[in-house]
């Protein structure tokens, strides 16, 4: 793993976070999401993209923060996970940055555990720390929850 | 994977399940050359391609095979029906290993010696013994004329292999497509850009026919969902010493690729029943004046959107008082209304879970997998499925599915700011209400119901189920669907639209009230309901109550139940729901006759009207409240003071205890309540039911 990786870099309500561009297939605008009635409360429903349906996730309410303000214009991170495709809501993309594995650290310990269980470890930057979420643990580990 | 290995196995499973037809064709016409040396061939090139790659189990095994079938082609040795069991059991065992090493990619561990031992003695003549002792009659099956026969042998079919998911990917983009074009059409409409109106409808009309041209990529013959039953038949004849034909006719019918998947299952399990227990054993049919082999005929056909497939046996037929006996014994019918029941009725109940006539269990089937799983597996793909029978002369089904799954003729409905499409096929009704219209919702204890036509429709509130804002729910939508009619209500009927199904991700696949979800011709996406998911929603929630009392035989026991009042009876009384035809208000004018037999005008008949006690009192009140009976050409109204309630209740059938006119109590509210036999009502003079009646009531309250 001395290799560099590629991750793109978001923000969810003022926290930094990032997410491996090998997962992403697609940075879109929040367009019109359809609410799925009786799914549970952190899908925000599905939408249209080019002719594929996603399912949206509302972070926040995934992740327990506060709903994000009427009206601010959220973003999509779109991932593939085996076959589904999901558009993660987020507040902002950044860019695409390289990090290395000295760069890396793993989950310190005073992490909560709602997110300890997302994290894929902490990636040390000049003027920040980013935390990597794994897509197929924020899915999964919540899906398994509520069966 | 290796490409070359890849390529083997791809090309070996084509080979192998032609392979297995020719060889039960073959039987049948042992001097067809032809066939003989087509199977050979098919052995020989799995050898020839195995020694190639380096799979020394698989050719070592091949080989034996081939060298039987070498003898048997240059006529040295006669075809005998131990050779064709050896020859498929070693195909077997290619299409075992194959698997195998489609899976790991190496031959898996094994020992075939005793399998080559026996091919190589069949091949050098001795008299090998067969592992099992062979059945004495010799049943074969064949396949009709005109379905499986090879006929690509002679011509090299002009065609590619393209994988499945490149055909998805072309289906997604012919989609969107027509999405784009949809909205290019609306802005056009209103621009009324002359210039652009000649190239937008051509582009039209061309993105229709690619629509069309990729949907027909999708679709293969029917006879790929039936390609394994001529072997499976011929095994079952063999294991249960019957005599057996399987015909098929119509397998170049054409549906989608995934419908074709989703019906092999409960077509084979629908042959395997008709096999054991349809057909009878050659001495019940000798006896019966009947041809010793049996016959298994399978058709499909299309008729406009759907495929029809029909599996006819001449066979037994259904027993009707066995069915009755079943019915009564797992409570899906009371006693009289078992007695009362048509032939139709009767056989619908086989499709209830849990319902098995097999007398015992066979290897075969019986085994608790009924015909509700493949009633199941049929709604799901959105068909149906019926059954007709006649004692002694056989059974026939008849299945109904729709030509693809990917589009979906959908109503979409409106509930609060939600919008839903809902399946076409399971919406047999639609019916507006309120006060302008002849139709209103009414409430009985609380939960909301229609009288159609009479009949008393339970209603589920759509937005309460789907936990949305609620508008005006004044349209309802009939449903029939998992054997139930039941009435959604929703706020607003839109358009109908043809909607290109897709499954639902992951985590929203645990809701069973949504079959898949789609984009409209907005763009926008919307969620498509599963009626069955609905339907059981419907039944549990009126399994809640009754869980509590007897958890287990909750379901089996609990009766949808009608209560009422009635003038003579202190409490309560109750008839099963399903029984009650229609509830009328009766003008009490209507109401002629004398007090010794009064009749209602209905619908133009004359309909005996009598209450459960005494007399009509024809001064009480200017309207009166009947519950109407009917079984076969027979009518009753019943006269009574008010509907209660519709309630579930478990029900305790007392045969030996139970007073005339009584079937048995039902806890309703807490307390016992008498549930009135209808059949015994409508089968006694008017004059014993009061007394008989009275009887119990006074038992009951006695007790």
């Amino acid at each position: 793993m001395s290799k560099e990786q590629q991750l793109v870099t978001l923000a969810l309500d003022g926290r930094a976070l990032c997410v491996d561009v090998a997962t992403v297939q697609d940075v879109i605008k929040l367009d019109a999401v359809t609410p799925v009635p009786r799914a549970q409360d952190w899908i925000a429903g599905v939408m249209n993209l080019r002719g594929h349906i996603v399912t949206a996730i509302d972070m926040r309410r995934r992740l327990g923060l506060a709903a994000a303000e009427e009206g601010a214009r959220q973003m999509c991170v779109v991932v593939q996970l085996r076959g589904d495709a999901f558009a993660l809501i987020v507040d902002s993309v950044g860019e695409v940055i390289g990090a290395s594995a000295d760069e890396r650290e793993p989950d310190p310990p005073t992490l909560p555990p709602a997110w300890r269980s997302i994290s894929r470890g902490v990636v040390r930057r000049a003027d920040e720390l980013l935390l990597e979420i794994d897509p197929g643990a924020l899915i999964d580990t919540a899906t398994a929850k509520a069966a | 994977m290796d490409e070359l290995l890849q390529d083997f196995l791809e090309e070996t499973a084509e080979n192998l399940e032609r392979a297995d037809n020719d060889l039960v064709r073959f039987e049948q016409e042992p001097g067809d050359a032809a066939l003989l040396n087509e199977i050979f061939r098919l052995v020989h090139t799995v050898k020839g391609s195995c020694g190639f790659i380096g799979l020394p189990r698989l050719e070592a095994l091949a080989h034996a095979a081939e060298t039987l079938l070498g003898r048997l082609r240059d006529g040295t040795l006669a075809v005998s029906a131990d050779a064709v069991t050896a020859t498929l059991d070693a195909i077997e065992g290619i299409r075992a290993i194959t698997a195998s090493l489609a899976e790991t990619e190496t031959e898996p561990e094994g020992d075939d010696a005793a399998l080559i031992a026996r091919l190589d003695a069949l091949a050098s003549g001795d008299a090998a013994p067969a592992p099992e002792p062979a059945p004495a009659p010799a049943p074969v099956s064949r396949s009709g004329h005109d379905d499986t026969a090879p006929v690509a042998t002679a011509i090299q079919s002009q065609s590619i292999r393209v994988s499945v998911d490149l055909l998805e990917e072309l289906m997604t983009s012919v989609s969107e497509l027509v999405l784009t074009r949809n909205q290019l059409l609306q802005a056009h409409r209103q621009s009324e850009a002359e210039t652009l109106s000649l190239p937008l409808d051509r582009l039209s009309a061309q993105i229709g026919r690619l629509q069309d041209s990729v949907m027909r990529t999708r679709m293969q013959p029917i006879s790929g969902a039936w390609a394994a039953l001529p072997k499976m038949v011929r095994s079952l004849a063999l294991d249960l010493g019957k005599a057996l034909d399987l015909e098929m006719a119509g397998g170049d019918t054409e549906l989608d690729r995934q419908m074709l998947e989703m019906i092999k299952d409960p077509l084979a399990h629908m042959v395997r029943n008709a096999a054991d227990h349809g057909i009878e054993p050659p001495d019940v049919r000798r006896a019966a004046n009947k041809p010793e082999k049996g016959n298994i005929r399978l058709a499909a056909a299309q008729e406009g959107g759907h495929i029809t497939i029909t599996l006819t046996d001449d066979g037994r037929g259904l027993d009707m008082d066995e069915l009755r006996e079943q019915a009564v014994k797992k409570g899906l019918m009371s006693r009289a209304e078992a007695e009362a029941a048509t032939d139709t009725q009767l056989t619908r109940i086989i499709f209830a879970p849990g319902f098995s006539t097999a007398r015992e269990v066979t290897a075969v089937s019986g085994r608790g997998v009924g015909m509700d799983v493949v009633r199941a597996n049929v709604e799901k793909i959105g068909g149906s499925i019926e059954v007709e029978s006649k004692q002694g002369e056989g059974t026939r089904f008849l299945v109904r599915i729709p030509l693809t799954l990917a589009i979906m003729p959908t109503l979409i409905v409106g509930i609060g700011e939600a919008r839903c499409a809902v399946p076409q096929i399971a919406v047999a009704e639609l019916v507006r209400t309120g006060e302008t219209t002849d139709y209103r919702i009414e409430h009985v204890a609380g939960s909301p119901v229609l009288r159609l036509r009479g009949r008393l429709l339970p209603l589920m509130d759509l937005a309460g189920t789907l936990g949305v804002e609620r508008g005006a729910a004044d349209h309802v939508l009939v449903i029939r669907s998992a054997g139930l009619m039941f009435g959604v209500l929703v706020d607003e009927i839109f358009e109908t639209e043809e909607l290109v199904v897709k499954p639902v991700s992951r985590p929203l696949g645990g809701l069973a009230v949504y079959s898949g979800n789609a984009i409209l011709g907005d763009g926008s996406v919307i969620m498509i309901l599963d009626t069955n998911g609905l339907a059981a929603e419907i039944s549990d929630v009126s399994g809640e109550e009754s869980a509590e009392t007897a958890p287990a035989a909750a379901a089996a026991d609990s009766e949808a139940l009608l209560v009422f009042t009635a003038a003579g009876f202190a409490k309560p009384l109750a008839v099963p729901l399903s029984l009650v035809s229609r509830i009328e208000d009766i003008e009490r004018s209507a109401i002629e006759g004398g007090p010794g037999a009064h009749v209602v005008q209905m619908r133009g008949k004359l309909v005996p009207i009598r209450p459960l006690t005494g007399v009509i009192d024809q001064t009480a009140a200017t309207r009166q409240t009947a519950l109407v009976f009917a079984m076969g050409p027979q009518s009753l109204a019943l006269a009574v003071e008010a509907v209660v309630d519709i309630v579930d209740a478990r029900v305790d059938i007392e045969v030996e205890a139970a007073a005339k006119g009584s079937l048995g109590t039902a806890i309703v509210a807490g307390k016992a309540t008498d549930i009135l036999d209808v059949g015994w009502l409508l089968g006694t003079g008017r004059d014993a039911a009061p007394g008989a009646l009275a009887d119990s009531e006074r038992g009951s309250r006695a007790a």
